[in-house]
């Protein structure tokens, strides 16, 4: 339908807002303007993304879980643009509908043409029905279903009834792309007119003895007994069977092996679907990264991208904004990495525990609404893991109190234990306390991550994040 | 000495840092030179009388509760109430505490029976209380923690709350109340988790444990100055923003 025949007013007033609004808000310095001007061209054409994503020709893709979505997303939309497709993709993190209109709007004419081939859209969990309802995806990739942020949420089976109500109206041309080593994605994607495909790890020497504390799908969905692991990878993630009903994880069309993590700079794999096999290494560490590589690899053999270019691309990968930053500061290497839910800050303990934490270590808390208001979660957290080293732990942050006291009740003895004020006096003071030419950790949760970035542009430091 | 804390359901009622109660009783035993055992009891486990000196019982999901409350009836749910009134401490946080009272009434199906320790009933409510919690107790001092329900507990006559609602909603968002309080057992919406926080409610309930098992009549105090820090910014952070 060409612009001159058909002129949509309110679309078209829409995407003007939100262009301009967006473009404003980077003028006055005042963030990124990536949330506010999708909220002003919803309120003008509320189904602006119904309509800007209906006419992205190549299609939608949406990725939703608790963690990794940014990370697969990027690796995903990289993956498609090395495929000579311009790619549309909510980029920033910012993923509910009013983000998502913003990206769109600004990824496309003024008369509401999108600039794209194909859109890669991350979907926040609450909000996932109401955008798959809007964009009508081809592909849905679902990551994982872990326990974060509860307040916002409520309960994780909520999230679950609700998606679970959403599979039900998918088509048969539509395709659910689901981690299989997801006992719970798996069993609310059984039986439905949509295709599923699934992938996942097929073994690994890296296993979990045995459940950790912060596990919330260790019960079989189908008849409640608890599900035994024949191989347990990460949080509620592996081989699992239900003794009681038989319920397991079934073959997966995508599978990996030959997992080596190597420490904080890399993951490399084989993947294995049909009679391709695919070897890649990616540029950011730990299991979970394994799995987003993975998520983001089979979404794209699946489009029909060439192995190559998922090898090729994967291994050009920099870490997403925020999610693991490497910066040299006053003479000290700085290692921020965003810690977000009990699983996300498992891992990162996880990985910085393997022989033994020497380096000090920087942990910003917030309560704001994007980091949880409950800090219950600390609890959820094996912060015994750091009990066995012997670095110096600061605390810092609007609850920075609370993961002081979880400090304590992890038996990591006191003269360890450095409370320290809130930013951005306690980085400085955090960074004095580096031994000059050596490696310090910063580990903040979402909005003491944006202050930190903050500072450090303002510094001079790092370039702003929106244009990365 | 030692002193054995009962985890009641702890595999499947674990949610929102419960562990962090847990937790909390087993160090400040161990600072005090008092050994602790952390023992599960689940589904199907029996609860041996005069085995356990702390019971901690959280909360958990929907479906796990019917689980529960079935497996709580009989004769588990009876030495359980033996024990609390021969003056056990027990710590109870929401699903916990719900079915300590007589019964919870979800919004649809049957009544989950409780075990009656509590003279208080909860009903499926409407709205969520979800908001960090200020109470004040003229036992414990000035509780903080953070709740997260839909439950509306009422007490019946003869029930005596844990406190009274400062920030927050508490029981049932009407009258002020949160938790209950009977002999040595505590039950409340708040999760924080909440003896970390609270170290006063953390050494009441170890000292109840002495006095029963060992007949003694003090505690050592600990150094609490990281947790009085702790307790006082959450109390800050609640007045700014429930």
């Amino acid at each position: 339908m060409s612009t001159a025949s058909r002129f949509d007013v309110r679309l078209v007033a829409g995407v003007a807002a939100g262009k301009l609004s967006g473009q404003a808000i980077r003028l006055l310095g005042r963030g990124g303007g990536t949330a506010a001007p999708g909220l002003i061209a919803n309120l003008i054409e509320p189904n602006i993304l119904d309509k800007i994503t209906g006419k992205v020709r190549g299609g939608r893709i949406v990725v939703a879980g608790t963690n990794g979505k940014t990370t697969t997303s990027r690796m995903l939309a990289n993956i498609l643009d090395a495929a000579d497709l311009q790619v549309i993709h909510n980029r920033s993190g910012s993923n509910l509908v009013r983000g998502i209109s913003a990206a769109f709007a600004a990824q496309s004419s003024w008369t509401g043409l999108p600039r794209g081939d194909i859109a890669v859209i991350e979907s926040d969990e609450a909000a996932f029905p109401d955008i798959v309802r809007r964009v009508n995806p081809r592909l849905i990739l679902l990551l994982n279903l872990f326990r974060d942020q509860l307040d916002r949420y409520g309960e994780l089976d909520t999230i679950a009834r609700h998606w679970r109500e959403t599979f039900e109206t998918l088509r048969p041309d539509q395709t659910l792309l689901v981690n299989g080593d997801d006992p719970a994605l798996v069993a609310i994607t059984e039986d439905l007119p949509a295709q599923r495909m699934l992938f996942g790890i097929k073994e690994s020497r890296y296993l979990l003895p045995e459940l950790p504390h912060a596990v919330d799908s260790a019960l079989c969905r189908r008849c409640g007994a608890p599900l035994r692991y024949t191989q347990l990878f990460l949080s509620h993630l592996g081989e699992y069977v239900c003794d009681n009903c038989g319920f397991h994880r079934p073959g997966l069309d995508f599978a990996a092996s030959d997992i080596t993590l190597h420490g904080l700079d890399s993951v490399s794999l084989k993947l294995v679907h049909a009679e391709d096999v695919i070897d890649f290494s990616v540029a950011i560490p730990g299991l979970y990264n394994a799995y987003n590589a993975v998520a983001a690899a089979s979404a794209a053999l699946t489009i029909g991208v060439a192995p190559r270019l998922v090898t090729k691309t994967l291994g050009a990968f920099r870490s997403a904004f925020g999610r693991i930053e490497r910066l040299s500061y006053r003479g000290r290497e700085l290692v921020i990495v965003l810690i977000k839910n009990p699983v996300g800050f498992d891992e990162v303990l996880r990985m910085l525990a393997v022989g033994g934490l020497r380096e000090p270590t920087l942990i910003v808390i917030n309560d704001l609404d994007a980091d949880g208001r409950d800090v219950s979660w600390l609890w959820d957290v094996n912060v015994e893991q750091l009990a066995d080293g012997s670095s110096a732990l600061y605390t810092s942050g609007l609850r920075g109190p609370d993961m002081a006291v979880r400090l304590k009740y992890a038996g990591i003895a006191s003269e360890r234990i450095h409370p320290l004020g809130d930013l951005p006096a306690s980085f400085d003071q955090f960074v004095d306390a580096i031994p000059a030419g050596t490696t310090g950790y910063i580990l903040p949760t979402y909005t003491a991550m944006l202050q930190l970035r903050q500072m450090l542009v303002q510094r001079g430091t790092v370039a702003a994040f929106w244009e990365q | 000495m030692k002193l054995s804390i009962c985890w009641l359901y702890g595999s499947s009622m674990n949610i929102y840092g419960d562990r962090g109660n847990v937790l909390a009783l087993a160090q400040r035993c161990r600072w005090r030179g008092i050994e602790a055992e952390i023992v599960q009891s689940g589904l199907g486990d029996v609860i041996d009388s005069g085995r356990f000196d702390i019971f901690f019982w959280g909360g958990g999901q929907d479906r796990e509760q019917i689980n529960v409350s079935a497996d709580v009836q009989g004769v588990k749910g009876e030495t359980l109430r033996a024990e609390i009134d021969d003056g056990a401490a027990l710590l109870s946080v929401c699903g916990g505490y719900q079915l300590l009272g007589h019964y919870y009434r979800p919004s649809d199906g049957d009544d989950l029976p409780g075990i009656g320790v509590f003279d208080a009933w909860t009903v499926a409510g409407n709205e969520r209380f979800i908001g960090n919690i200020v109470v004040e107790s003229t036992e414990f001092g000035e509780l903080v923690g953070f709740e997260n329900h839909s439950g509306l507990t009422h007490l019946g006559a003869s029930a005596e709350p844990l406190g009274t609602v400062r920030v927050g909603r508490g029981n049932n968002g009407t009258d002020g109340t949160e938790g209950c309080r009977y002999r040595n057992a505590v039950g409340c919406y708040m999760h924080g988790a909440l003896l970390p926080k609270n170290p006063v409610l953390s050494d009441f309930l170890i000292l109840a444990a002495l006095r029963r098992r060992y007949g003694i009549d003090g505690l050592p105090q600990l150094d609490d100055a990281l947790e009085v820090v702790a307790h006082s910014t959450a109390v800050q952070r609640a007045l700014v923003r429930r």
